[in-house]
């Protein structure tokens, strides 16, 4: 195997994303997703079970895309890269599966990596070899927003040193947007019907809470979520508005809100940066593609001299080629691959990059 | 066209790769004649994911062949409880996948007919078409059961399906299957030797014995959403 510039296919599975990635190194080859988003919609979130039958029927055809689409043969690749958790368990566990019979059949090394730290590792990915962006810099502060994960890291090193910071108590940011949008009778996924019903709102119009940022609650969770009581908070005013006939302002309410999601994640995110001295803020997550949010991150980060980094936003999603791109990085620091005895973590902790690395 | 000798033929050396998770996990390697060269398992009713992968190595290492040995992947497809099961089905479509050999779909439950058949068949004294009819009955979680019918074994080696995989409620099993006149055998167990035999069977006979989607046999479990709750109140 190359340690220099190995390649990799990295299978992710946590969510209602089949994600097939091939890298070279640091260089993208290709990412193949196949997302059963469509099969949930009539749920109003993603349904495990419903996620985990589509994985098994998305896997193979994901992978004769991202070999065609990389140019790139099976029995040219260097490694197998898998997300063990954190996750859904069912959905998790067919892409487990599915690595470990892929790794043996082909003779190669198995990654068994950290969900989370693959959405950091998306950054260090380039579309071209010779294209060479500035490289991530450490330590650096991570916000990943997702429909499943609201997470505050503190990354030392990629592959040996990330620290959680806070994390939500409750919802995801994006589990608040798709409860919010049904309640204003947008569809499924809530975050781009919210975004766009906000368009024309003012996000000023209605004060909604923002959720653990009163002193007390930044005293004792400075740097975790939670936005179960914006949900009711807005569910509340739609209902008092309803019961007195008067018509809901679906622009304000939906502009108010997502200030409201906005406002907490970047003023907890930008404390980070100040505590701990860091001056660099990177976003990752599916709920990076709101603009707002990227636009109010950029314009205070700014503000406070912290530089912000977000990978391009096909990378910001779930995606396997940000599970191969952690691994990748493992192997160029010449760390042992995973023995074939883990299994699927739901809950698996930030600290832990790599799973069963051979001792 | 039936061609009874082709999978050994196309294949000289080569062999059948079983992987079952519908019930523990289960993998086997076995000759396209039958000779069994290894059969691992794990009982564990649920890690699947977890010793799927040392499961395949250490059935390999057994039969002492490598990946590159491996004709076909003779994949259980259930019925059995979905999480566990998928995990199986998922291996043997990336192990296939990985040395560019085809996946043979088996009904889970057949290779546990088959076994009972031929055990007889060598210990009883009988004809392997013994003509008993018979239940397969296995956990299917969720206080029911899945089972399929049997009677005998085909012209090819095949058991015979008189009743394809179905669920009952646990405590109606027996009332089902004495009106289907089927005695009730229950399987614990997946015989991964088996699966693959009856997948080699199936190949010299040219023929298709199982879909190529799991046999889940049951809806996703979900609840759809009626009107928002109401937050006041
Ligand atoms: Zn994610």
């Amino acid at each position: 195997m190359s340690r220099d510039e190995p390649l990799v296919l990295g299978i992710e599975t946590s969510c209602d994303e089949t994600g097939i990635g091939i890298v070279r190194g640091r260089t993208l080859l290709s990412n193949t997703i196949a997302s059963s988003m469509d099969e949930h919609a009539r749920y109003g979130g993603v349904v495990p079970e419903i996620a985990a039958r589509a994985h098994l029927e998305a896997l193979e055809p994901a992978i004769h895309a991202a070999l065609a689409e990389s140019n790139v043969a099976l029995a040219d690749i260097d490694a197998v890269a898998v997300t063990s958790g954190p996750g859904l368990a069912g959905a998790l566990m067919v892409g487990v599966g599915a690595a470990k019979a892929l790794a043996v059949s082909l003779g190669t090394p198995l990654y068994a990596v950290n969900h989370l730290v693959g959405h950091i590792a998306a950054d260090v990915l380039t579309s071209d070899q010779h294209g060479a962006d500035a490289p991530l810099e450490y330590p650096t502060v991570a916000l990943l927003v997702s429909g499943g994960h609201t997470s505050l890291l503190l990354v030392r090193d990629l592959t040996t040193d990330v620290e959680l910071l806070g994390e939500t108590m409750d919802d995801a940011a994006g589990e608040a947007f798709d409860k919010v949008a049904r309640l204003l009778g947008l569809p499924y996924p809530g975050g781009p019907e919210i975004d766009r019903a906000a368009a024309s709102g003012d996000p000023k119009a209605i004060p909604f809470p923002r959720g653990l940022s009163r002193a007390s609650d930044m005293a004792a969770h400075r740097y975790d979520f939670s936005f179960s009581g914006l949900k009711t908070a807005v569910a509340r005013w739609v209902e008092q508005k309803r019961a007195a006939g008067e018509e809901i302002p679906v622009a304000d309410v939906a502009a108010s809100f997502r200030e409201a999601v906005v406002d907490v994640l970047v003023t907890k995110a930008l404390a980070a940066c100040r505590d701990y001295g860091v001056p660099r803020l990177l976003l990752g997550g599916g709920v990076i593609a709101n603009r707002r949010l990227r636009d109010v991150a950029l314009e205070r980060a700014a503000a406070e001299g912290v530089a912000v980094r977000i990978p391009p936003l096909s990378l910001c999603t779930d995606n396997g080629a940000m599970i191969a791109a952690l691994a990748s990085e493992l192997i160029m620091s010449g760390r042992p691959a995973s023995t074939l005895a883990f299994g699927a973590d739901s809950t698996l902790p930030v600290t832990e990059i790599q799973v069963a690395e051979d001792a | 066209m039936k061609e009874r000798a082709s999978v050994a033929r196309d294949y000289p050396g080569k062999v059948i790769l079983g992987i079952d998770t519908s019930l523990g996990s289960a993998v086997a390697v076995v000759e396209p004649d039958g000779v069994v060269r290894s059969q691992v398992e794990s009982a564990d009713p649920r890690g699947h994911a977890e010793v799927i992968g040392t499961l395949i190595e250490r059935a390999l290492a057994e039969a002492s062949v490598t990946a590159s040995d491996i004709s076909h992947v003779a994949a259980g497809m259930g019925p059995g409880p979905f999480t566990g099961l998928r995990v199986g089905i998922a291996a043997a479509r990336t192990f296939a996948l990985g040395r560019g050999v085809p996946v043979v779909p088996v009904v889970s439950h057949d290779a546990v007919a088959l076994e009972l058949m031929l055990h007889r068949a060598l210990t009883g004294g009988y004809d392997e078409a013994y003509d008993e009819t018979f239940a397969v009955v296995s956990d299917a979680r969720r206080r029911e059961f899945a089972y399929t019918v049997y009677r005998g074994l085909d012209d090819d080696g095949l058991p015979v399906r008189v009743a394809e995989p179905a669920l009952t409620p646990r405590d109606e099993i027996d009332g089902v299957l004495a009106a289907a006149g089927a005695v009730r055998r229950d399987a614990e167990r997946i015989p991964a030797a088996m699966l693959a035999l009856a997948a080699a069977r199936a190949l010299s006979a040219g023929r298709t014995i199982a879909s190529a989607d799991a046999l889940y046999l049951r809806s996703p479990d979900v609840t759809i959403p009626g009107v928002p709750k109401r937050a006041s109140t």
